[in-house]
């Protein structure tokens, strides 16, 4: 660790020196990363895979059509006020401003919206963030790439179908749903509400208060209800608990269908055998059989470099990392392809991120066969209009057990719509007209 | 009615677990007045340390002695460069001195070891067995004779000996103390280690539930009420505030929680703690401070 905090920094020094030296033809992404503090884990090995994607296409393509990228460390200790702090410390970094944002953080994002939105800098929360910012009529410089939670709570439900034989077997059920007591857990509460209402199964909610070091009250009132599937929206300390405590109460493991920040290594190796048969969502999956991982380690880390320790390379952090490299680059090439091949500003690249298309030959182009979903965002959809998959926990690694689901647009695009319009009407915002940007 | 039990003793045998971060601040309490901010520190650094060197391949019980080794040290190092230069200082000044220890702790730890979120497997079974109809976990019920054997071995150690009767004096009047011929330093020293063995041991059983990560320190959370109400000064307090607390809080969360949107577990021994101090402000078993005016 010690290595890599060594490491990081010197790449950062050179980052700096190299903006100074040969500034036209750098592109500046600014990682404002937590090592420390209760989420470090996380924060460490999906920012050191976003950086070392970025390092590896410098090494193996010397940028993104000759641009080099750069960047620079700023630690948050996933503290909204810090994360403020070093948005408006590098927000300006030259030779052109930051190119987004990536947070990583809910809170934080909502805390920078609008400060973004002012300095025209976009900001990318992939499978994070508020879900009615998926409306970019309303939010143009927010990209809740992958899914939103809203989405992913439709999949889920969908997977539960597929497993009780049918969404009509859904009548009649029982749903738990087990939440961090959080705007993040309570976000996708009415999209829940209005899922048992289609489906006609009940749905019981469960606050977990913050951060779910104590859960015997609520899962002895959860044996109470005596549900058939429980949905886990956790975060941190409080997934590894909730595993174990279920246990306790003899709830079957197999039948706990987590949100994929539930679905990390660190969330279910403290729970031991607990864990075992744990389900979650994903948008990605883990390991290093990829091309994309296999380039990582042969231009980065055979080299001696790299934000990480190698023995987390492939793990389902380190890769949303990688997932966080190829879709902030590729935004920033697909808006090369618009501007010019060149550093660009934030505005510029919030047009990239607007028109990001990545498919399937797009996917085996970067390596990324299987690894991703394809999506595609527009003026209105800043989602991408992507799919999810589910994982299982079989004591020792993550495994797929589901194709890519794709979710119930039909039912969330309105709800977002909603949501989106009465944030305009609160804010005062005046939604794009996308058809004239057309 | 007995799933009021089963609420009921879940919560008591969770409060013995909350009264092992407690006693922790109590020891440094009695011995300097001060309340350690950087407990819940040392119980990451005890336990980061424990399963980093056991995920190393040592044997468990060398492990356990290289960390309660390092945990001396630690105490030495905070009496040396921290304590003794804060001699008779105000005790705001000596608990600011904790809040920085803390800080610096939990960043020591985190680049010493890593930030990686470990797995503790303490070879205690986890498997829950029923008792009347009730379904009461094996992992609680060890866990809390483990704690109340800790608790009960301290209680005797500061009431019966020499060395708890001069942690007494130093806690009334450092400079009175030293003038009668009571080493300040070898007490605060003594004292910081045992208060590092609290943490060990809080820090491998709770680091068996939760894991061994940096939410760690987050557990002092929980040890808070339960010395308001069980009172700083006293180590049987720390037990009885601890089961007051737990019991408590689990029956407000299933009694009164859901007809106050629920999660009230965080806040609940706050306020019940606060009602109490407005009562008995020296707290359950603390002593009752009287000053001649």
């Amino acid at each position: 660790m010690k290595n890599n905090l060594l490491i990081s920094a010197i790449a950062g020094i050179l980052s700096v020196g190299s903006v100074v030296s040969n500034a036209a033809e750098e592109q500046f992404v600014p990682i404002p990363i937590y090592r420390t503090g209760p989420y470090a884990a996380g924060g460490a090995a999906v920012f050191g895979g976003f950086m070392d994607y970025m390092a590896m296409l410098n090494a193996r393509d010397g940028g993104i059509n000759g641009v080099k990228l750069t960047w620079e460390e700023c630690e948050t200790a996933y503290k909204p006020d810090r994360g403020i702090e070093c948005y408006e410390r590098m927000k300006d970094h030259p030779p052109t401003g930051a190119a987004m944002f990536n947070f990583l953080n809910t809170p934080m994002t909502y805390a920078a919206m609008e400060r973004t939105d002012k300095d025209k800098i976009p900001i990318v929360s992939i499978g994070y963030g508020r879900a009615d910012s998926a409306d970019g009529r309303v939010f143009p410089y927010v990209f809740p790439l992958a899914t939103t939670y809203w989405n992913q709570t439709t999949t889920k439900i969908k997977f539960i179908g597929a497993k009780e034989g049918g969404m009509d077997k859904l009548k009649g059920k029982k749903i738990a749903h087990v939440y961090h007591d959080s705007g993040f857990g309570k976000e996708t509460i009415p999209v829940l509400e209005a899922l048992a209402k289609k489906h006609g199964f009940t749905v019981q909610h469960y606050p977990v208060a913050h951060p779910g070091l104590e859960q015997k009250a609520v899962w002895l009132q959860v044996r109470q209800q005596a549900p058939d599937w429980v949905i886990l929206r956790g975060w941190g300390v409080m997934n590894p608990t909730a595993l174990k405590e279920s246990k306790r109460i003899g709830f079957p493991t197999d039948h706990i269908v987590g949100v994929w920040w539930s679905g990390s290594e660190e969330d279910v190796i403290p729970a031991g055998d607990a864990a075992k048969g744990f389900i979650t969502a994903a948008f990605h999956p883990g390991g290093k059989e990829f091309g994309v991982i296999k380039d990582v380690e042969k231009f980065v880390y055979e080299k001696g470099n790299g934000a990480v320790d190698k023995k987390i390379i492939g793990s389902i952090y380190y890769n949303r990392g990688i997932i966080h490299g190829i879709l902030n680059t590729e935004a920033i090439r697909s808006a090369q392809e618009h501007f010019g091949k060149k550093a660009l500003t934030g505005e510029q690249v919030r047009w990239g991120l607007e028109h990001l298309t990545i498919d399937e030959a797009m996917l085996k182009k970067l390596g990324a066969e299987g690894f991703l979903s394809t999506m595609k965002t527009t003026c209105e959809d800043h989602e991408g209009s992507g799919k999810v998959r589910f994982q299982q926990w079989d004591g020792t690694k993550w495994n797929s057990v589901s194709d890519w689901i794709t979710p119930d647009y039909e039912l969330t695009r309105p709800m977002v719509e909603a949501s989106a319009m009465q944030y305009a009407k609160e804010k005062g915002v005046t939604p794009r007209d996308c058809s004239k940007e057309k | 009615m007995s799933f009021f039990f089963e609420v009921l003793i879940s919560g008591l045998l969770a409060g013995v677990m909350y009264s092992l971060v407690a006693l922790g601040f109590v020891l440094i309490y009695k011995a300097s007045g001060v309340l350690n901010f950087a407990q819940g520190s040392m119980v990451l650094f005890a336990a980061l340390t424990f399963v980093s060197l056991l995920e190393k391949g040592w044997n468990f019980w060398a492990v356990l002695v290289v960390t309660l080794l390092a945990m001396l040290v630690l105490a030495i190092v905070i009496e040396r460069v921290v304590l003794r230069p804060l001699v008779n200082q105000p005790q705001i000044t000596l608990f600011m001195a904790t809040i920085g220890v803390s800080f610096f702790l939990e960043g020591f730890a985190q680049a010493l070891w890593g930030t990686e979120v470990h797995g503790l497997e303490l070879g205690i079974p986890d498997k829950p067995f029923e008792f009347m109809g009730m379904m009461i976990s094996q992992f609680d019920i060890v866990a809390a004779g483990l704690s109340g054997v800790l608790v009960a071995s301290l209680a005797l150690f500061f009431s019966k000996t020499r060395i708890g009767r001069a942690l007494r004096a130093v806690a009334d009047d450092h400079q009175a103390a030293l003038t009668v011929g009571i080493p300040l330093q070898t007490i605060w020293v003594i004292v910081w280690s045992v208060a590092g063995l609290v943490a060990l041991v809080a820090g491998l059983l709770w680091g068996s539930r939760l894991g061994v990560q940096f939410s760690l320190t987050l557990i002092t959370l929980k040890a808070l009420p339960v010395l308001i109400l069980g009172g700083f000064t006293s180590v049987p307090g720390a037990i009885v505030g601890g089961l007051i607390i737990g019991g408590s809080e689990k029956l407000a969360e299933v009694y009164v929680g859901p007809y106050v949107g629920g999660a009230i577990e965080d806040w609940f021994p706050y306020m019940f703690a606060m009602l109490f101090l407005l009562v008995r402000p020296e707290g359950l078993f603390g002593e009752k401070r009287i000053e001649r005016v």
